[in-house]
This record gives structure tokens, sequence and C-alpha cells, in this order.
């Protein structure tokens, strides 16, 4: 029935030109060896070099990674909690306001966040700097983890737990040993889309630091304004490579896990 | 006891957090402006006991929101947000459709690699994404060398700083968020319907209209929103690739924190923003709800 079609054909490959040959651009860009980033002077990898010997760029790479790690951590957590309170704890009072100040932040402009939370560390009078963008960043970060993780929490058959505490479990064991192994893909995705959430932002890292902390992004971000850079490119390149990496690897994982949980599903169902 | 806990913890990170900063936004919208540290007016002084607090009332007031509604300079970029957050919107379904759709029909076993495809950018900075089109868009770019060396123009166009260049990298950048929700109603489609419409009389365009548009409608309201919400209130875009002609309110709210220093218009403009976000999210939220129920 599915015959070939011109039309479909071509959407796809216009569409992923538009969406791959920006970035295909930039990381061919990153190894010209002329300055100006608009002429090809030939085949060089001196602007990665460049780019190790710059202390600044490197000291924020630092920084954005130390935020990143710490930030997605305590976000998921939090975020799972949330999550299972959402899910599982049943009706309490504050339960509309709990709900609309998980996803509220997932549709808020970046600048009212970074606005708000800027406003209350100088109320509070907190001295800006890593543990300020680590606060600001966990809150956003966790509304993204408890609405993946919920999704997963909702799927799942609630009576594994039940028949563990019957068995003897307490609440806690149950948890550890039945719902997290069952839940733990959308707790790692939501580590993950926590972690490259982090990494990622400009706006709300700008309004939250102090002069001791400069993310990644606000340094790419104060470069970029003055035009076009063969350092940036190759920063730009490094970065696009760790990513297609990340989520390559991850696709296959997944992959591999779903196909061994069929064939164990598959055993167990087998009369013995 | 344990529940308790589990509840409070993540409840009172976010009232911290998220909640309070919100309140002091609202409060300092209605504070005048001072040259001193914090640099408005008035502060809440509680050790002055109840006097503090109805003199500290008494001193609030909307001065700022009437300064907004003045100078021409603010409601005008609210106008050219939503107008430029409605067109590059208009503009992304256009493109993200047809992609979505000749994902839906491809064979089955090319699907998932498609959808790779699709989410791998997402993953990628959004900074960067942005940043790559300014070396191609600028007078010595990509686009006008090529252009210039196929001989379809004379003398470089200038993209890049108007806005062209930034309705080009919305619809680059909030692509995927289009392309997901239209895919995904699009694949559940019984493609059996679309052979009925056939047998039944149709042209392929009109089965199309008819019955394949339709099925994916609620698809096309989920991206819709998806790219028009956050759109509104887009910072790095319009001061990437947009010129001092762009004007957003995400970049005003910026300028005016961070150049000007005047936190209580600052404030006041956040506060504005969020009421006009308000109905959009509302709709928004309606639109999930209904599908939700529709497939329980």
């Amino acid at each position: 029935m599915r015959r070939f079609s011109w039309f479909n054909a071509s959407a796809l490959t216009l569409g992923f030109a538009f969406l791959y040959i920006p970035m295909i651009i930039l990381v061919i860009y990153s190894f010209n060896a002329s300055k100006l980033v608009t002429v090809w002077a030939g085949f060089s990898t001196k602007w990665y070099g460049e780019l190790l010997r710059n202390e600044e760029f490197l000291n924020a790479a630092w920084v954005t990674i130390k935020v990143a790690v710490i930030s997605s951590t305590i976000a998921t957590i939090l975020g799972t909690m949330a999550a299972y309170v959402l899910v599982r704890a049943g009706r309490f009072s504050g339960r509309t306001l709990f709900s609309g100040m998980i996803y509220a932040p997932l549709v808020m402009p970046e600048v009212i966040t970074g606005l708000s939370l800027l406003l209350l560390f100088i109320g509070i009078g907190l001295d800006r700097g890593v543990l300020t963008i680590v606060l600001a960043h966990t809150t956003f970060s966790m509304c993204y983890v408890s609405v993946v993780v919920s999704s997963r929490l909702v799927s799942f058959d609630q009576s594994l737990e039940e028949a563990a505490l019957d068995l003897g479990c307490s609440p806690f064991e149950a948890f550890r040993l039945v719902t997290l192994p069952i839940i733990a893909p959308a707790v790692i995705s939501g580590w993950l889309l926590a972690f490259t959430l982090s990494l990622d932002d400009l706006v709300i890292a700008s309004f939250t630091t102090g002069p001791s902390a400069t993310t990644l992004p606000i340094k790419i971000f104060s470069a970029v304004r003055l035009g076009v850079s063969p350092e940036i490119n190759a920063l730009s390149t490094i970065m696009i490579a760790i990513v297609t990496i990340g989520v390559i690897t991850a696709s296959l994982i997944t992959k591999q896990a779903a196909i061994r949980q069929a064939r164990d599903e598959r055993m167990a169902e087998r009369p013995t | 006891m344990r529940r308790f806990v589990l509840i409070a913890v993540p409840y009172l990170w976010l009232v911290a957090l998220f909640l309070i900063p919100f309140v002091i936004v609202l409060k300092i919208s209605l504070s005048d402006v001072a040259l001193a540290r914090p640099p408005y007016f008035p502060q809440l002084d509680l050790s002055a006991g109840w006097e503090g607090l109805t003199s500290f009332f008494a001193e609030l007031d909307f001065e700022n929101f009437w300064f907004l509604t003045t100078d021409d300079l603010y409601w005008k970029a609210y106008l050219s947000s939503l107008q430029i957050a409605f067109a590059s919107t208009v503009m992304t379904l256009l493109v993200g459709y047809p992609i979505a759709y000749a994902m839906a029909r491809a064979a089955p076993e090319w699907r998932p690699t498609l959808l790779m495809l699709v989410i791998l950018p997402f993953w990628t900075s959004f900074l960067i994404r942005v940043y790559a089109w300014m070396g191609i868009l600028s007078n010595e770019g990509l686009l006008n060398q090529l252009l210039l060396w196929l001989g379809a123009i004379n003398e470089p166009l200038t993209i890049l700083n108007t806005n062209t260049a930034v309705y080009i990298g919305i619809v680059y950048t909030y692509l995927p968020f289009m392309i997901l929700p239209i895919y995904s109603a699009l694949e559940r489609m019984d493609d059996s319907l679309l052979e009925a419409a056939e047998d039944l009389g149709c042209s392929r365009l009109s089965a199309f209209w008819l019955v394949t548009v339709p099925l994916s409608k609620n698809g096309i309201i989920a991206g819709c929103f998806l790219v028009f919400i956050p759109t509104i209130g887009e910072f790095v875009i319009p001061s990437l690739l947009g010129g001092s002609g762009t004007l957003m309110i995400g970049k005003v709210l910026w300028e005016e924190f961070f150049s000007n220093r005047d936190w209580p218009v600052a404030s006041a403009v956040a506060v504005i923003l969020l009421l006009i976000l308000v109905i959009p999210i509302i709709l928004f939220q309606r639109n999930e709800q209904k599908q939700r129920e529709a497939e329980g």
C-alpha cells in the first residue's frame, strides 16, 4: 500500500537539511584556519588549541558543570518526591496550589523567573554566586523532572507496591526495591533533562549570578554579541559532539533494555 | 509522619523559591525607584510594628503601571512581541506540518531514527543553535555568498539584525516543539480512514483536508501553544539575531533591569507580561485536559 511519495521524501530532506545544515556549517568552520569566519583558508585545529589555553573559558566550563551536576541531582530527588506526591499522596490541603507550582515554571518566561529569584536573593541578602545559580536551576528543573517521573508513575501497576508491603516490606523498602527500579528510566531521563537545561541556561543564570561565578552560556553570550568567532565555533563543536554521543548512547541503552525486558517477560510467561 | 515529610519538602521548596519571589516582584512593581541599595522604596520595616506595616502599604501605588501606559515603548513592545510570536507560530506550523506528516507516513522501521533526528537538536544548546545563524545570515555570511555566486542578487541582503532573522531563528529553534505533537497525533491515525475516504470518492487532497487535518487538530493546537507561549517572552533570539528595531518584551525587561537599573518598572513589565500569558496558558491546559479525557 505504501508508495514512494516525492512529496514526503522532499519534505523530510528539506526539513532535516534545515535542521542540520546550520550546525554542520558551524562544525566545518571551527576547523577553518582563517580568523574571518566567512572565508575558508584551509584546515586547522588551532582554535581548539586556543580554546584549551583560554583560562576564562575553562573556568566557566568548570563552574557550569559543577552547577549542572549539583542542581540536576537535587532537582531529581525533589522532582521525584513531587511526582510521588502528585500521583500517590491523594488529597491534602493545598494540593491545587502544589500542582500549580509544579506546572507554572514550565511555561514561565525565563526573564520573569530570573528576575523574581534575583529579587528574592537580594531581599534576603544572599551573596550571588554558584549557590544562587544552583538554587535557581534546581527550582525550575525539578518541575521538569516531576512531569517526566509522574507520567511513568501513573502508568505503573500499584498492586506491585501493595504486594511488597503485604510481604513485609517497610514503605521505604517497597519504594527502593519495587517502585524505584520500575521508574528508574524516567528518573534517569529526568536527571539528564535537568542536567542539559542547566548547562544550557543563559537568562536565569545571568540574573542570579554574581561577579564570582560566570557560566559557559554567559561567557558565550558576551563573546557572541560582538560577532562570530572561530573559538566559539570550536567550543560549539565540542558541545555538539558531546550531546550527540550522549543521546545516541542513551538511545542504544534504552533499546537494549527494552529488548531484555521483552525477553524476560516472555520467559516469565512460559509455562513451567 | 513520613507522608508529611514527603509532601512538605518539595512544597516548601517551591513556596520559598517560586511563590515568594513572585510576591516580591508584585510588591516591587508597586514601589518607587530610589537611589539606594536596593534601588526601590518603600522597604518593609517590621521592627516598626503595625505602624511600619501601614505606612508601607500606604506608599505602594500603581504609578509604574501608569508609566507603562504613557510611554509608548512598552505597549509597542507588547504588541510587537505578540505579533512576532503569532506570525512565527504560523510559519513554524507551515514548516513543521509537512515534516511531521512525512515522518508519520515513513516506513515504521525508519520512524525511531527520524524521531531521534528531530529530538537531537532539542538537546543541543539553544544558544549555539541561535549563534549558528549569525554566521549564515550576516552581510558577508554564507547565505549572501551563495546568492551572489548564483547571481540571484547583485549586492548582499541585510538579513542579520532584522525581524526576518528573528523569524528564521524562532522557526529553527522551536521546530521540534511543533513537529513532535503533530507527529504523535498523525502516527496514531488509522490509514484505513484515508482509504475509505478515497473509496467514497474523495480526491487525495480533499481526503487530507477532511480526514487527516481534523484528526491531527489536537497535535496542531498543542504544537502552536508550545511555540507561541515561550516565544512571547523570548530574549536570546531577538538580542542576537534582531536589530535595534526589533522590539520584544523579554529584551525590554532585560534592558530595563540591567541597563536602566529601574527595578520597579522591570517588575511591572514582568507582571503585565504574565497577565498576557495567562490566557494562552489556560487555553493550552484546557486543550491538554480535553485530549487526556478523550484518550482515557
